[in-house]
Formats: C-alpha cells, sequence, structure tokens
C-alpha cells in the first residue's frame, strides 16, 4: 500500500522532492504539496485504492504525509493492511 | 399593514430603499441605498486615502478566455454566469419567437459570447498586471470595483445574485502580501466601529464545490487564508460577510505568470468589500429612514 501512496505522491503532488526519497511522516506540505495538488491526489487514491474519503477526512491532515494517507485508507479498507 | 410580521426585505420593498423584479437576489435600488453606497465607498477611499492605490474600475461583464484560464470554474462551477446571445438565422429567429410566444424553451439556440459575468472584482485585473512585466520592488496595489455575479437566488437581502464588490489588491512579495492584509484586519474594526455596527473578525472559506471543495475549504480555514468581518443582518446565529480578507499565496502570481522585481512569482492579497451587504446592514441595524441615523454614522458616511 506505501509503495502505490509513493507512487501516486509522485504522479499528482508536483513536489519538490522526488517522492522516493520522503520518509513516510515527511510533511508533504513542506514539500510543496498545494491545496490543488492535494485534491488530485485524493481523486487518485480513491480510484486506485477503490475507496470514498468520507467528509470528515477531506481535510488538510488527512493527506499530509505518506502516512496519513496509509492511515486513512487503512481504515476505510482494513483488507488494504493485511 | 404589519411591519413586525413582514420581512426585512419587504419592509425595505414598502419603503422604496429597495424594488422588487421578480427575481430573487435581483433587485432595483433607491436614492436612501445609493447614498449609502456612495457614503461607504467615500469612506472606503478615506480610509485608504495614504495607500495610493491605483485605481481601476471594471463593466460587470469579463473576458470569457481569460475567465476559462483563471480556473473559477474548478471550484465554483454552481456560482458562475454566461453571457450568451442568439446566433441563427431567420428560420431559427422565427422558431425563437414561437418558442417565447408559446412559453417553450427558447435558450438552446443561443451561443456563447466572448463575455462571462465578473465573478470578483479582483478577477479581470491579474491578466492586467501581468502584462505589464515584472512588478517593481515595491510591489503594486489596486483599488478596484466591479459588479458581480453569483448564481445563488435567495430570499435572503444580503444574498443578491448581482451587487458591487470594491477591493483593493496586493499584489508583491509574501510579506508584502501579509502585511497588507494585517493592516487592513485592524482598518476594518475601526471601520466597523466608526458605522456603529455590530460584528467579529472570523476564520472563514469560500464556498468551493463539491467534495474536493470540501478539501479545499478545509485546507484554507486551517491556513487561515481567509478572514471575514461578519455583522448580523437576517440572522444572529449567521451572521452575514460584509467584509472579507484573503491571502490568495502565489494562488494567482503563479497562475497569471506574475513576477516580482527579483523574479520570484508574485503572491497576492485582497480585502473585498460588499458593499450591498454593508448598505444592508446599516438600514438592519439604524432604521430604515437614514436622517434618523446617528449623527455620527450620518458624519462618516458623510451624508
Amino acid at each position: 500500500m506505501l509503495a502505490t501512496i509513493r507512487r501516486l505522491v509522485e504522479e499528482q503532488g508536483r513536489l519538490s522532492a522526488a517522492a522516493d526519497t520522503l520518509r513516510d511522516d515527511a510533511d508533504l506540505y513542506a514539500s510543496g504539496l498545494t491545496s490543488f495538488a492535494a485534491v488530485q491526489l485524493m481523486l487518485a487514491l480513491e480510484e486506485a485504492f477503490d475507496v470514498e474519503f468520507p467528509e470528515r477526512m477531506l481535510n488538510r491532515r488527512s493527506f499530509a504525509s505518506i502516512a496519513a494517507i496509509a492511515s486513512c485508507i487503512a481504515e476505510l479498507k482494513p483488507e488494504e493492511v493485511a | 399593514m404589519c411591519e413586525a410580521c413582514d420581512s426585512f426585505l419587504d419592509r425595505m420593498f414598502a419603503k422604496g430603499v429597495l424594488h422588487a423584479t421578480g427575481v430573487d437576489g435581483l433587485y432595483g435600488r433607491g436614492a436612501s441605498f445609493e447614498a449609502v453606497v456612495d457614503g461607504l465607498d467615500r469612506l472606503i477611499t478615506r480610509l485608504a486615502s495614504d495607500d495610493a492605490a491605483e485605481v481601476i474600475r471594471f463593466p460587470p461583464g469579463m473576458n470569457r478566455a481569460l475567465f476559462e484560464k483563471s480556473g473559477y470554474m474548478k471550484n465554483f462551477p454552481q456560482l458562475a454566469g454566461t453571457v450568451h446571445s442568439f446566433d441563427g438565422n431567420e428560420k431559427d429567429h422565427m422558431a425563437l419567437l414561437d418558442a417565447i410566444h408559446n412559453g417553450g424553451a427558447w435558450t438552446q439556440g443561443q451561443a456563447a459570447t466572448d463575455i462571462v459575468l465578473t465573478p470578483a472584482a479582483c478577477y479581470p485585473l491579474y491578466p492586467i498586471v501581468a502584462r505589464r512585466g515584472p512588478l517593481t520592488p515595491e510591489g503594486a496595489l489596486f483599488d478596484v470595483q466591479s459588479y458581480c455575479f453569483r448564481h445563488e437566488p435567495s430570499k435572503d437581502p444580503a444574498r443578491m445574485q448581482m451587487f458591487r464588490m470594491r477591493e483593493f489588491v496586493r499584489i508583491g512579495a509574501p510579506e508584502q502580501a501579509a502585511s497588507f492584509r494585517e493592516r487592513w484586519l485592524d482598518r476594518a474594526r475601526d471601520f466597523a466601529e466608526r458605522l456603529e455596527l455590530p460584528h467579529h473578525i472570523d476564520v472563514a472559506n469560500d464556498p468551493f464545490f463539491g467534495r474536493a471543495g470540501k478539501m479545499m475549504a478545509s485546507s484554507q480555514r486551517d491556513q487561515a487564508l481567509k478572514f471575514e468581518l461578519l455583522v448580523p443582518i437576517e440572522s444572529v446565529e449567521k451572521p452575514t460577510a460584509c467584509q472579507s480578507f484573503n491571502y490568495h499565496q502565489d494562488h494567482f502570481g503563479s497562475l497569471w505568470g506574475i513576477e516580482t522585481s527579483s523574479g520570484e512569482t508574485a503572491h497576492t492579497a485582497c480585502v473585498g468589500f460588499g458593499m450591498e451587504r454593508l448598505t444592508l446592514a446599516l438600514f438592519k441595524h439604524h432604521g430604515l429612514d437614514t436622517d434618523g441615523w446617528p449623527k455620527s454614522v450620518r458624519a462618516a458616511l458623510t451624508l
């Protein structure tokens, strides 16, 4: 799951650093993730994992790091963690 | 007539402060309403008189191609209005007249023109600034005004579909944009106090569309990019935003390619005055007869 998230962060995030150089808990906004790019990333994650983020997750914190995204996905799709 | 059971809007219609048109949110303005709008304009000009902002006034429509580039449809498709005109031959014209006569649909043959209704007074400004090339080290400051359109019909008189927005727009380095907004947040308190309006200032978000919009709105609030001066008009629980203070970071600078003198992407901030909302707030709190308003308020507005 982390590898998929990392790939989508690379494709959608338009970050100043390559996603594979980022630690799981690195702040994506500090690496240049804009609000617009975060929306694109959110939509790409929904498609890749076949989930729909509920309203309570549609905020800045949910997409603040690869680890934060992973914990959202894990909550929506527990089977992905296994 | 029972004054207590009529709405604020009905009472303004009865007094000729506003005039109904049959469409919610679209009203004619009476002499007393316009006198207050003019008074507010003068007061705002005085507040900003030391700033030497460059004045530009826009018509209520803007260039459609520039509107498309602005990204407005990404975030607020539900609010936008486009201008279409008849684009057919004589046969089409006959069909059109028939459809109107029979109360049928007649607008499907209309074609988009090069004009859309301006959604915010600063939207037509950015491409003009971009065309001038890099900014000077002082950056730029503008005083703009436009009639704006938002498609949100409502019985709340403070939610008009066509209204005037006056804005000051600061374009420059990040600290120039940020300090501009801080200065106006201070001025706003003084402004509301001179008008003797109950008010408070709070963090806010724009009405972004859809699920992606939920994220944009939450992100905007988390970063405290937008503040509003709120005054109760139709409701105390849900006061009306009469002024907004926005920091766009590099959003418009990067979209339009506006550069600072050192070649960085410019940051922008704006402070917007909802002229009709401020006017309505004054009528709500000081009464429908402006002659009876407190002397101090009349003096502030040079009425």
